[in-house]
């Protein structure tokens, strides 16, 4: 992974405007933002991010590459979408922050502890796997990502909101052995196999 | 007209008769208003109701009509009786309109209607039909000033409008600014990428245009007269002076770029390369003229460079510019595609605080974002020189970087805005150093004979702007009308519409000029002032006053009208101290005689008076219309429209006072800064001088609230009632006035 | 024949036994009691939901959501596809939206999408609607009144809309930021909808719920309170992820802030199966964590 940072910092030397462009998913409008601020504003984590998309925009263009691929900011995107719907340029805001966000992820830049990076790859793994979202194994693994002793902790404290859902029938209790999936998995996997390459290839991201 | 003969028409149509007695208000128009005609019409605009009037006149001899119908801004045309004085009586809007439909209120609204009555047939009497002004001037030729884009323009429009054209300009060819650009910013769709110039095609089309005679290397050296008689000396550089005559003029002597030599800071002057946006369009000029790409003063190629906004402009400090030049922006993006076009890798960054690409500017501003332009917001502080090339610092305003820069940079452009060619400062105060560079320019542009100056009056900034709403082009000096960046800050797409505009302007004055009409505001009006002479003390508050310096004075020291400058606002009317200004239907008289000819109840009735002055542009507009909205208003006042509050005269005031009236109310347009006032300054001269009534009050022993000015607007609606209400509360509230019954 | 027929996607969180397992349950009703029929896409798989983005990128994203829209051509054949999920909607719209403006991105999808069994290839051929578009535009308003045989009068209802049913593509001729369609159901059923509902498009987080449960709970308590200030008795919505997070976390927001809540949180279609006579068990009540004590007494009226 430190070889694809490497490899992509030699490829683009500088331009990191450049690099988002061709690497991040809608990476092309970067460069189109009237810096209006509107995202900031109507974003509804918008004080959490230590960076708001407005400045991301600006950040990428005054080519601080470590700064972004490196920040937080990003993984507080909860896709509501408000940013794409207000920004009077209309650019995917939205996109190129996951895009930014999976990039980064990608190139191993991306801040190891952050809750969000965490889930969000249990999540794809989780319905990789079987092709469909398994809650039960999902916030499992989730609760115990940080070992044995803290899942514990966390499970106690979403003991209530268990139950709860166990008691009205909306969590599986024998998820963990009895979860079904689809029964094409093994295409599912050579599938998405294949999306992969095609998308490495595409971005150069292998030889 | 030797004999006076009075017709007195009352319309009982749009609830009129319903509301009041007809009747009773035909009989005071006989026995009080002494009108030998009288007559009544249930619908007195239609064609039998105007047949009727038409036939009185041609008839009856009747030569003064009083029509006791709406207000005078209704039914204009159909009012209209060419051999007759006019005089409109207000019973609709401001009478049964602001009045409520009630029995209770019956009574107090037909006293309104019969003080009205009163009015209008006293003022009928102190009214005539205004013969044509004898100096009308009949020359329709005109003159533009200024061979530039807006200048060209202008003589075209004008040219093919069928107009014989002068066009002057001070250098050896046409062009003016806009020659010097290698492309401009696009005018045409999809708003994308420079376009050319243009100056060549339209200097050919100037050329080509028999209607248009140039001067090259000239200016105007002297320019006396008024609109249709202007006479104008052009002096060439090598050749002799010529004397022609002209009806108008189009003064179109554009800007000069703000002097960057006052911006060391931004390295101009101590690096060559830094260039202003001129600057750079010499560059990119002289590149292109070698089929080049454009590079570095020193011959080296050019890899990063960096634009500098508001470069002496919108300046908080009092050092430079105030204003934003409005075209800078979209020059710095066309100066940027200068590059990217050439090479796509050439960095290219603009640092604003604020992007104004208005309009189809926008497209352009996004085209150069595709192109890979760099927008950065952010304030420069710095330009230095660095190694080979230059660093940038700044303040990432975004990022809220103090520190922030940009290094490597091969040139910096700095936008520097327009500073208006607009000649000399007539009102400049010597000692006073006004907005740094911009007002400092002596050398005159038309060199007018006026009294009050060589050239016309500025507005704000130097620029000669006049209220740019309401009457754009308009100068104080009637017939002549500026156009371009004289005018405002503007690119040439403006600058295109602006000439277009300013010549309409200059062939409307040549027309008015020769009818002996008025131009705006007072389009179409035929008076003129003229002045008893054996009454003048001399004393030039007239020729002092006058907005548009229309009185000059004669060898004897009295004044001298130039009745085609004028504007027919009055202020010197309202100025005269010895009250020897007038106009036939405007006079000292005509309104003096309506104050006295209202019913002024004795002190026990409880019925007070109050006079309202109201301006008619915008005042009485709004009373009508606060009517239409029937918004209900004090019954005890009685409203005369003035074409200005500058034309008020103190004695109407004190006249008013002394037989018996409890309040006088003037309304008229915002003056200041961001004036409404159509007449420029008339509303603040009648401020100026109300600010001295007090004295004259306390003289009267009267308290100083009887004599309130009030500034109001078109749109105020439900506000002009409102104060009337407020005032008339105050008036109850001090009590009747003492003056009643002597 | 039913009057109406749609290819249908159901979504993980529908499945037996999941978070909207109740949703499925009043879907099923409502549709029977509208005569609305929909053809299960075989062996469909997850849409990868927003969440998805980190690890899986922008290929895999689409290929997973091409996939079950190639099933739906091959075997619904000329069916709208419909997805009741908010996520699941979005990401095959999405993956449509996205594909339909890419050729490049289209090929390497199929190309892709010849790896998984069925011979698959996407050709575009199908719309992909949420169940309410369908409601409201195949059905229309009217339609949708005359089933009703317990109006739900009384209740006061907050209309919560949410995110992903609302933008970025929302439902047409809705406005963004105050979509109207949702108090139109509440009105049609019989209640009252709360006019004012000021976080009727607020976000309740979405997945960050559990990667950053005290800013996801700050935006939820804020959607209740409001909720609770305009006097409804009860939020309804329709999406599955905002019925979960504004329902479930209530419990520890009461302890984080030491608020009261307890708002129940219902889907549109449990409002129109009691209205239109349903039991509570067919309107899937019992799923509710929060009950819903009114709509359950009315559910029972009659019975």
């Amino acid at each position: 992974m430190g070889d694809l940072n490497t490899s992509m910092i030699e490829k683009y030397r500088n331009d990191f405007l450049k690099e988002v462009e061709a690497n991040v998913e809608e990476g092309q409008w970067v460069k189109m933002c009237m810096q209006c601020g509107v995202c900031s504003g109507s974003c509804p984590l918008g004080p959490s991010w230590e960076h708001p998309p407005q400045e991301i925009f600006m950040m990428i263009r005054a080519g601080r590459r470590d700064e972004v691929l490196k920040s937080e900011s990003m993984w507080m995107c909860t896709s509501c979408y408000n940013c794409i719907v207000r920004c009077p340029r209309e650019l995917p805001i939205t996109h190129i922050m996951h895009g930014l966000a999976n990039y980064a992820h990608r190139l191993g830049l991306a801040p190891k502890m952050n809750p969000t990076r965490r889930f969000a790859k249990i999540f794809w793994d989780n319905i990789a796997k079987s092709g469909r979202v398994n809650e039960l194994e999902l916030s499992m693994r989730l609760y115990f990502m940080d070992g044995f002793k803290s899942g514990v902790q966390k499970g106690l404290e979403m003991k209530d909101i268990g139950i709860g859902m166990l008691k009205t029938g909306r969590l599986n209790p024998f998820g963990l052995f009895a979860h079904k999936g689809c029964k094409d998995i093994k295409g599912i996997h050579k599938m998405l196999k294949k999306a992969y390459e095609i998308e490495d290839r595409k971005k150069g991201f292998v030889a | 007209m030797a004999d006076m003969k009075v017709g007195a028409y009352l319309c009982q149509g749009c609830g009129l008769g319903e509301r009041l007695d007809i009747k009773g208000l035909a009989t005071v128009a006989q026995k009080e208003g002494k009108a030998q005609v009288v007559r009544e019409h249930e619908f007195l605009c239609n064609s039998q109701g105007v047949a009727m009037i038409q036939k009185d006149v041609a008839e009856e001899g009747v030569n003064r009509v009083v029509i006791g119908a709406c207000s005078r801004r209704a039914k204009v045309e159909a009012f209209q009786f060419p051999t007759a004085a006019v005089t409109r009586v207000n019973l609709r809007e401001q009478v049964i309109w602001s009045q409520p439909d009630t029995d209770e209120a019956r009574e107090l609204t037909q006293e309104m209607a019969a003080d009205y009555i009163r009015m209008g047939c006293a003022e009928a009497k102190k009214t005539a039909v205004p013969a044509i002004n004898p100096a009308a001037g009949h020359n329709k030729r005109i003159l533009v000033v200024g061979g530039g884009i807006t200048g060209m323009t202008a003589a075209l429009e004008a040219a093919r409008g069928g107009y014989d054209v002068l066009l002057v300009e001070k250098e050896a060819a046409l062009g003016g600014f806009a020659a010097k650009l290698h492309r401009r910013v696009p005018f045409t769709e999809p708003f994308a990428d420079p376009q050319d110039n243009g100056v060549a095609a339209l200097a050919a089309a100037v050329q080509g245009e028999s209607r248009i005679q140039v001067f090259l290397g000239a200016t105007t050296t002297r320019t006396s007269g008024a609109p249709g008689a202007f006479s104008v000396d052009i002096t060439t550089e090598s050749g002799p002076t010529v004397t022609e005559n002209v009806g108008a003029i189009v003064m179109a002597t554009g800007f000069r770029p703000y002097d960057a030599s006052r911006l060391p800071e931004f390295g101009f002057g101590s690096s060559p390369l830094v260039v202003d946006q001129a600057g750079l369009e010499a560059l990119a000029s002289d590149a292109a003229a070698k089929g080049q790409a454009i590079v570095r003063p020193d011959g080296k190629a050019v890899k990063s460079v960096v634009f500098v906004q508001c470069a002496g402009q919108r300046d908080e400090t009092g050092t430079h510019l105030k204003y934003c030049s409005g075209h800078c922006c979209n020059t710095s993006i066309k100066q940027a595609m200068y590059f990217k076009d050439q090479n796509p890798n050439v960095d290219t960054a603009i640092i604003y605080t604020d992007l104004r690409t208005p309009g189809n500017g926008e497209d352009f501003y996004r085209s150069a974002q595709r192109k890979g332009v760099t927008f950065t917001k952010g304030r420069v502080a710095k330009v230095e020189t660095a190694g080979d090339g230059l660093t940038v610092h700044f303040h990432d305003l975004i990022l809220n970087d103090q520190a922030a820069t940009i290094s490597s940079v091969d040139l910096v452009v700095l936008a520097t805005g327009q500073v208006p060619n607009s000649g000399v400062d007539i009102e400049a105060k010597p000692a006073e150093s006004k907005d740094g560079e911009a007002r400092v320019q002596s050398v005159s542009i038309l060199n007018l004979t006026y009294r009050q100056g060589p050239d016309v009056p500025q507005l704000k900034y130097g620029f000669t702007d006049s209220h740019f709403i309401c009457f754009p082009y308009e100068t104080r000096r009637t017939g002549i009308y500026t156009a371009g960046p004289v005018r405002r800050p503007m690119d040439i797409a403006q600058a295109v519409e602006d000439a277009t505009g300013a010549a309409l302007k200059a062939i409307q004055s040549v027309e008015s000029a020769a009818h002996g009409r008025a131009v705006h505001p007072r389009a179409g009006d035929l008076s003129y002032p003229s002045f008893r002479r054996e009454g003048c003390t001399q004393c030039k508050r007239c020729t002092v006053e006058c907005p548009f310096g229309a009185i000059d004075e004669d060898e004897q020291r009295y004044p001298q009208f130039n009745e085609g400058r004028c504007r027919r606002c009055g202020t010197c009317m309202g100025a005269c101290p010895v009250r020897v200004i007038s106009f036939e239907n405007y006079s000292i008289d005509t309104v003096g005689a309506q104050i006295k000819a209202v019913d002024v109840p004795d002190e026990f009735s409880e019925k007070p008076r109050i006079l309202l002055l109201a301006c008619e542009n915008d005042a009485y507009p709004a009373l009508d219309m606060a009517g239409m909205n029937r918004r209900v208003s004090s019954a005890f006042v009685r409203t005369i429209p003035v074409r200005c509050l500058g034309s008020v005269n103190m004695i109407w005031i004190t006249d008013a006072l002394n037989s018996g009236y409890d309040g006088v109310m003037l309304m008229g347009c915002k003056h200041g800064d961001d004036y409404q006032c159509h007449f420029v300054k008339g509303s603040e001269l009648a401020s100026y001088r109300m600010s001295k009534i007090d004295d004259t009050l306390k003289n009267l022993n009267l308290e100083v609230d009887r004599v309130r000015t009030l500034e109001v607007a078109i749109t105020d609606i439900e506000r002009v009632p409102a104060l009337i209400d407020e005032y008339a509360a105050k008036i109850n509230e001090i009590g009747m006035s003492p003056f009643k019954g002597f | 024949m039913a009057r109406k027929e749609y290819s249908f996607y159901p979504g993980c969180s529908s499945e037996r036994r999941a978070s909207a397992s109740n949703y499925m349950v009043s879907v099923e009703s409502m549709c029977q009691k509208l005569d609305i029929k929909l053809n299960e896409i075989p062996d469909w798989n997850c849409c990868g939901a927003s969440i998805g983005y980190a690890q899986g990128g922008e290929l895999p994203r689409h290929v997973m959501n091409a996939r079950n829209l190639a099933i739906s051509e091959q075997v619904n054949k000329g069916q709208d596809v419909v997805a009741t999920c908010a996520a699941c909607w979005l990401g095959a719209k999405e993956t449509k939206d996205r594909l339909a403006h890419d050729q490049g991105l289209l090929a390497e999808a199929n190309e892709a999408l010849r790896e998984a069994g069925m011979n698959l290839v996407y050709k575009g051929e199908q719309e992909v609607r949420h169940m309410v578009e369908v409601l409201i535009e195949d059905l229309g308003y009217d339609e949708l009144r005359k089933p009703v045989v317990k109006p739900l009068e009384g209740m006061k209802i907050a209309g919560y809309v949410g995110c992903q049913t609302n933008r970025p593509f929302g439902i047409a001729g809705e406005s963004f930021e105050n979509p109207k369609y949702l108090d139109h159901l509440i009105e049609i059923v019989g209640a009252e909808p709360v006019e004012k509902y000021d976080q009727k498009v607020t976000c309740c987080g979405g997945a960050l719920a559990f990667s950053e449960p005290e800013k996801s709970q700050a935006q939820i308590k804020k959607i209740v309170e409001s909720a609770y200030d305009y006097g409804a008795e009860m939020i309804v919505t329709p999406c599955p992820v905002c019925q979960m997070n504004v329902e479930i976390y209530q419990g520890q927001i009461n302890k984080r802030y030491g608020t009261k809540f307890n708002m129940p949180v219902t889907y549109y279609s449990q409002l129109m199966t009691v209205a239109y006579g349903g039991s509570a068990k067919e309107a899937g009540l019992n799923g509710q964590i929060v009950r819903a004590p009114r709509l359950e007494e009315i559910a029972a009226k009659g019975r």
